[in-house]
Order: C-alpha cells, then sequence, then structure tokens
C-alpha cells in the first residue's frame, strides 16, 4: 500500500460522485419533461417514437398499467433477443463464422441481457458475432439500462403525488432517458474511447507474424461503442472474455479511469435526480453519504487484502507486497481494487482483474457488496429506488422504536409499503441462498466447479449473488455453460430483476394515492447523521444476518487456511 | 398486456435500428476516419509492411535474446483469440506449484535476484503487454549476452520505455515487452 494508491482510489470514486450531481440535475429535467438544449435535435426524434407506437406521452400510467408497459417491453426485447442468437449462424455481419447457440446459453444470454445483469456463461471473442454484440447486446445494453431509471422516475412521481392516480408514462421515461441521457454520453464517452486505443471496426481481426516467427490470431470487433454503454449503463457485459482486462477493452490507465469512473457516475446521477424530483435534496444526500461511506470503506478493504502477502508468492519466495495472479501490470492493486468495488456496489459485473484470483477477504467483499442490494450506488434507478426501499424500513424501525407512523419524505408509510418493501429486500437472498444450497449438494452442477473446498462453495455463491442481484460478475473457475447453470443462473436473474421492481412500482403507486403531508416537527429528521448511522445499520444488519453464516464458510474459512498456510512457510 | 403489445413491438424496432445499428456504425464511421490507427487495434508492422502483432497485445517471447513478458493463461500462452485469466483461487495447489518452479527457474537464471511478482503469476487477460520495470531490468544482462550488446545499452533501452502512472499515482509503471524487442531488433540485430 501505498499513498498513490490511496489517490488513485479516492479520486476514482470520487470523480464519479461529482460528476454525477451535475448529470443528475440534468437527469431530473429530463424525467420531469422541463426544457434541455438538446431539445432541438432530439423532440423530433421523441414525437416520431410516440406517432409510430400511437402513444400518448401525457397520459399517465396507473402502477399496473406502468408495470405491466415495462413488463412487455422486455417480454418483446427477450424474445428478440433470443431468436437473434439462435439465429446468428444464418444471420448477416458474421465474419467470424460463428454458429447459433444452444438453446439453454440462448435463454440465459437473453435474460442477462434484458434484465441488465450481462452474466456471460461464454467467452465473447469465441462466441457472438459482430451482428450479435450490436443488434441485440448492445440495443439491449441501453434499454434495460433506460427501464430501470424508469423505476426510480416512477417511484419519485410517487412520493411528489398528493392523492394522486398515476405514476408517469413508461414509455416517455423509456424514450427519454435513452435519447436524452444515455446516447449523447455514450457517443461522447466512445469517441474518446476509440482515440485512446480501443478498437472500432466491423473485421473480424487480423493474422500477426509474431517477431519470433510464430503466429498470432488476434480479435477485434466495434468495441468502443459497446464498451461505453456497457460501462454507462452499469451492464458490464464484455465483449471480450476477460472484460475490461483485455487491453483492446482497457488500454492504459487512463481508458481504466474514464471506464472505471463511467461505471457510477450515472448510479448516482439517479440519486441526485431523485433528489431534485422529489424536492428533496438533503434526504438524497443522506442517503448518498450512506452509500459512499459503505463502497468507500469497500474498496479500502480490497485494496488492504489484495496487498497482505498472497500465500503463492511466498510459498515462491517472490515479492509478495502485491497479488498479482489475475491482474495487469498497468493496474496493479489500487486500480483493481476500486475497480472491483465500483462494479459490485453498482450492478455493473465488467472486471479489470480476475475475482476468482482475489485474496480471500477481497473476494467475499465484492460479494458482499452486492449481497447489500445493489445500492452503492447500483443500476441507473434500480439502485436508488432499493436504497429508498432500505430507508423506509430504516424509518419504520424508527418508527418502531419511538411508537410513532413513521414518515419519508412527505409520505406516511404504513403496512402497505412496509410490506412490498420487505418483498423486494426478501427475493434476494431467497434466490441466492436456496439456489446456492441445491447446487451445493447436486452432481449435476458440481461438475462445473474449478475448486474444491470453500473457494468452491465461493464460486457457486459468487454466481447466484451476482445474478440475482443483476450484478453479472463471476468466480470465472465456474464452466456455466451447461443446462443447469444457464437455467438456474437464467431464472435467478428474471427473479431478482423483476420481482422488486414490480414491488417497487407497488409501493410507488401507494404513496401516490397518499396526501402530501407538510413537514412538522413530530417527524424524525431524515437527513442528519443520525439518520445515515441508522440507515447504514439497517443495511448492514440485512445483510450481515441473511449472508453471514454462507460467507463464513466461504471466503472466511478460506481466509483462515491462508493465514495458516502463510504462517507455515 | 395486450394492449401495451404494439407501443413494445415498435419501440423494439426503433432501438433495434437506432442503438444496434446507426449508434455503433456512426461510431465505426468517425473512428475509422479519425482514428485509423487505434480503431483497427493499434497494429505494429515490420519494414515490409507486414503486420508483427498489436502494440497493446502481448505475444509470447521464449528466446534468451528477447525481454520476455509474463505467463499467460489464454490458450497455449497469449492467445489474442481466446482471452483469459487462469481464475485459480489464492490456496489453489496447481498456482502454488507453478509459481514455485517458475520462480526456481528465475532464481537458476539470475542467482541472488528478488524475483518480482509479475514474472511468475498470469495476468487477468493472458494478454498484458507490460512487464514491470524490475522484471524488464532483470532480463538485461541474459539479452546483453544473447546479442553481444553491452549491458549498460540494453538497460538505458529499458529504462527509456518505462511508462510512470498518470500525473505519477494513476495506475503502475510499466514497459511494454514488444515495444523493447522491436527497439533491441532495430539496435542489434542478431545475426543470422
Amino acid at each position: 500500500m501505498n499513498w498513490q494508491g490511496w489517490a488513485e482510489i479516492a479520486l476514482t470514486l470520487g470523480l464519479a460522485v461529482g460528476i454525477g450531481w451535475p448529470l443528475g440535475v440534468y437527469m431530473s429535467r429530463v424525467w420531469n419533461g422541463e426544457r434541455t438544449w438538446l431539445d432541438p435535435l432530439l423532440a423530433p426524434v421523441e414525437r416520431l417514437f410516440y406517432a409510430a407506437g400511437g402513444i400518448d406521452p401525457r397520459k399517465g400510467q396507473s402502477w399496473i398499467g406502468y408495470a405491466g408497459a415495462l413488463l412487455a417491453f422486455n417480454a418483446v426485447g427477450f424474445f428478440l433477443v433470443y431468436g437473434v442468437l439462435r439465429l446468428q449462424g444464418a444471420l448477416p455481419l458474421n465474419p467470424q463464422g460463428f454458429a447459433g447457440l444452444s438453446p439453454h446459453l440462448a435463454f440465459n444470454t437473453a435474460v442477462s441481457f434484458v434484465t441488465n445483469t450481462n452474466w456471460q456463461s461464454y467467452g465473447g471473442e469465441t462466441t457472438m458475432s459482430t451482428l450479435s454484440q450490436m443488434l441485440v447486446l448492445t440495443v439491449q445494453n441501453f434499454v434495460s439500462a433506460a427501464t430501470g431509471a424508469a423505476i426510480a422516475a416512477a417511484l419519485a412521481r410517487g412520493f411528489i403525488a398528493n392523492k394522486g392516480e398515476d405514476v408517469g408514462n413508461f414509455w416517455s421515461d423509456v424514450i427519454r432517458t435513452t435519447l436524452w441521457v444515455l446516447l449523447p454520453l455514450c457517443v461522447v464517452v466512445a469517441l474518446v474511447l476509440a482515440a485512446l486505443g480501443v478498437p472500432q471496426t466491423l473485421a473480424a481481426g487480423v493474422t500477426a507474424h509474431t517477431l519470433e516467427g510464430g503466429e498470432q490470431k488476434i480479435s477485434l470487433f466495434a468495441t468502443a461503442s459497446q464498451l461505453a454503454v456497457k460501462q454507462l449503463g452499469i451492464n458490464g457485459g464484455g465483449i471480450f472474455n476477460v472484460n475490461s482486462a483485455h487491453p483492446f477493452e482497457n488500454p492504459t490507465p487512463l481508458t481504466n479511469l474514464i471506464t472505471a469512473v463511467s461505471i457510477n457516475v450515472l448510479g448516482w446521477a439517479a440519486f441526485f435526480a431523485f433528489g431534485r424530483s422529489v424536492l428533496a435534496r438533503k434526504d438524497v444526500r443522506a442517503l448518498v453519504i450512506a452509500a459512499a461511506v459503505l463502497l468507500s470503506a469497500g474498496a479500502g478493504a480490497i485494496y488492504v487484502t489484495e496487498t497482505q502477502g498472497p500465500p503463492a508468492q511466498v510459498a515462491a519466495h517472490v515479492d509478495a507486497s502485491v497479488n498479482m495472479e489475475g491482474k495487469e501490470v498497468r493496474f496493479g492493486a489500487p486500480s483493481t481494487a476500486a475497480w472491483a468495488a465500483m462494479t459490485t456496489g453498482a450492478s455493473n459485473g465488467s472486471v479489470n482483474g480476475m475475482h476468482s484470483s482475489l485474496m480471500p477477504l477481497g473476494g467475499g467483499v465484492t460479494m458482499f457488496l452486492m449481497q447489500l442490494g445493489e445500492i452503492l450506488p447500483g443500476g441507473i434507478g434500480s439502485g436508488i429506488a432499493i436504497m429508498v426501499v432500505m430507508a423506509l424500513l430504516a424509518v419504520f424501525v424508527a418508527g418502531l422504536m419511538v411508537g410513532r407512523t413513521p414518515e419519508y419524505l412527505g409520505k406516511k408509510i404504513e403496512a402497505r409499503e412496509i410490506q412490498f418493501a420487505m418483498l423486494a429486500v426478501l427475493v434476494i437472498p431467497l434466490f441466492m441462498l436456496s439456489f446456492a444450497a441445491l447446487a451445493a449438494i447436486l452432481p449435476e452442477a458440481l461438475k462445473g466447479l474449478m475448486h474444491a473446498g470453500p473457494h468452491g462453495l465461493s464460486e457457486i455463491l459468487y454466481a447466484y449473488v451476482s445474478t440475482t442481484a443483476n450484478n453479472g460478475s463471476a468466480f470465472g473457475g465456474l464452466t456455466a455453460n451447461a443446462p443447469w447453470w444457464n437455467t438456474t443462473l437464467g431464472l435467478a436473474m428474471m427473479f431478482g430483476r423483476f420481482a422488486p421492481i414490480v414491488a417497487v412500482l407497488a409501493i410507488a403507486g401507494a404513496l401516490a394515492a397518499k396526501p402530501k403531508l407538510a413537514p412538522t416537527a413530530g417527524a424524525m429528521p431524515t437527513h442528519g447523521g443520525l439518520f445515515v448511522g441508522l440507515l447504514i445499520g439497517v443495511i448492514l444488519i440485512l445483510g450481515g444476518l441473511q449472508f453471514f453464516p454462507a460467507l463464513a464458510l466461504g471466503p472466511i474459512v478460506e481466509h483462515f487456511q491462508a493465514l495458516a498456510f502463510v504462517a507455515g512457510r | 398486456m395486450i394492449s401495451h403489445l404494439r407501443p413494445a413491438l415498435v419501440s423494439m424496432g426503433f432501438f433495434t435500428v437506432l442503438l444496434g445499428l446507426a449508434y455503433p456504425l456512426a461510431i465505426t464511421g468517425v473512428a475509422q476516419a479519425a482514428f485509423p490507427a487505434q480503431a483497427n487495434g493499434s497494429l505494429v508492422r515490420d519494414a515490409h509492411g507486414q503486420i508483427v502483432g498489436s502494440e497493446l497485445i502481448g505475444q509470447a517471447f521464449a528466446k534468451p535474446a528477447y525481454l520476455h513478458g509474463r505467463p499467460s493463461a489464454a490458450g497455449n500462452g497469449y492467445d489474442a483469440s481466446a482471452s483469459s485469466g487462469s481464475n485459480m483461487g489464492p490456496l489453489n495447489d496447481k498456482l502454488i506449484e507453478r509459481e514455485k518452479t517458475d520462480a526456481d527457474a528465475l532464481r537458476a537464471e539470475f542467482p541472488g535476484a528478488v524475483i518480482p511478482a509479475d514474472a511468475v503469476t498470469t495476468s487477468g487477460s493472458g494478454l498484458d503487454p507490460d512487464i514491470s520495470p524490475a522484471y524488464a531490468r532483470l532480463q538485461a544482462g541474459r539479452i546483453a549476452t544473447a546479442r553481444n550488446a553491452p549491458r549498460g545499452e540494453v538497460l538505458a533501452m529499458i529504462d527509456a520505455a518505462v511508462k510512470p502512472p498518470l500525473l505519477g499515482f494513476i495506475g503502475q509503471p510499466r514497459v511494454n515487452v514488444l515495444d523493447v524487442n522491436r527497439a533491441l531488433d532495430a539496435r542489434f540485430p542478431m545475426v543470422g
């Protein structure tokens, strides 16, 4: 560890929050239909979209109508992706000559990209044609992100409304987020990345004749365009197998900084946008502080563990100051630690170093950050939405302690909201832990493991945690391209995505119907240090109590094995 | 649900054309026009125009006259059409065995030296184009002997090739293996 490393981590995390703030103000204007400087260019495209779809954007939808539109949109997306992937071999723009995907892999991949998870049971450069990467995967990277943003916009309207009925118009939220926020940012970032060395070509690759007289086949793709939205849309699915560790996806420390900041910037922006839309800037500032404290602690913890004498390097009597297995020289421990925390704290899942080769506790921290519910700052909109659910639970707990009906942002929080809030947070452990428990005893599942013992359990646990939380990163030793894994991981992604979304929209609908209360002296303040502490406590207790036993058998046991191993040398 | 079907179908078609075709093709067009070298993979050519590799992609080196890169888990080593890390956990027996064997070999070659970590570990991508300055300097003597060149000059070439962290603290110092090897071939060509 050195000051340069800590400075790099602080800068990377700080830039994302700092840039997220003004972007959030802009995002809120887009949600509210206020004027922006891009209107002259984009408003005609938006009108064309409404006309073609027969959509009246001014017509609000009840929460059920909003949820129905969202599910219909995602269902159509799923069938389109599934179809293209199955038929890939017969479709054009396939210079690689790849065949169509098997049914279970196409199912898994379609669910994965529609749910903003981007779990990949395949290696990008050995499976996906140029057409598949562009036509279905890139498109879902945009629209799954816009779907997430839409639920935050709807939840904000639930808090704003005074005995209202609707939570906004889903189609309007999706098209406006895509056109005004995602697309312009992606164009800028894609071109900057292309200038810095990220390839952008329709060619499949070249063959080089190396200095020592060998041949090297080098795969190429239209990488920069997909990379930009993979990060900004908090998707995370690599164009290449090793994701952002690949020198074509991440050639220099500068591209690493840009793409790492891109992982979190729109997640934070959605926090600030929610605060501005609901006129609750101070309360949302408390949510930002709580999330930033937890995320910084995670990044710091990984940096510390990655510099604690890795067993294999100690045994080989080589320099053991940094665990370099699975890391790139240009990044080292600080860049990898910052990225690992940001990608698991958000629901991104891209990696710039291999999580399976992290030190046991470092790998455990990445799992724990996902288990907290992808709220640090999580996906665009989906992060702030679940964070607000946590805040509702926090005021509810506080209300129980003082015996008052809790309020949050001017709305009374009653039984119905808390029931749906509990549903949203309980679906996650249900799928994570039940599937992991099943996989741990089924020979069919265990065939896919690379490791036995605690690290093998971590491979299983990580897979279901990552998919249920819609993250998508992996302990890559697991060979997941098999019927059992593709099917169960696909189901975990589907329920992990849509069950909390429906619960959040139900909360939005219930809140919208209530009167907006004026702040009174009797309500608990939800913007001060006390509330930040209470919220962090609720988040940690929920995550800790549910997952500690499983983590104890995986990363924590492995940590003590590592200590014993090193002590024995 | 049925009333949502038309907007759902139309919007997915609209997004597919806009985001799946127009966006990537427009970026491709601009990138190919403005930054053709980067957009095509930062390829490196020899004097005859033949592609010898990519500036960004590591390749396998085993001859004593060349700077050697890190061990690689991509295919059979530096397979740039199948990137991969080892994905081995910190207590994996094969990892411990492999690092020990590699370290012993390096210690036999460079007696008394501290072996840098990157010399015995595989990278995340299996295509790491760089090594640490320490590992590069360690190899200067072997290269100088093989090329019949002064060790001091080889060392100076390696030092000149060290890229420092951005602004002094972002990223790590590193040496691009292919760059140095091409410079070595130009400066101290091998006979035969």
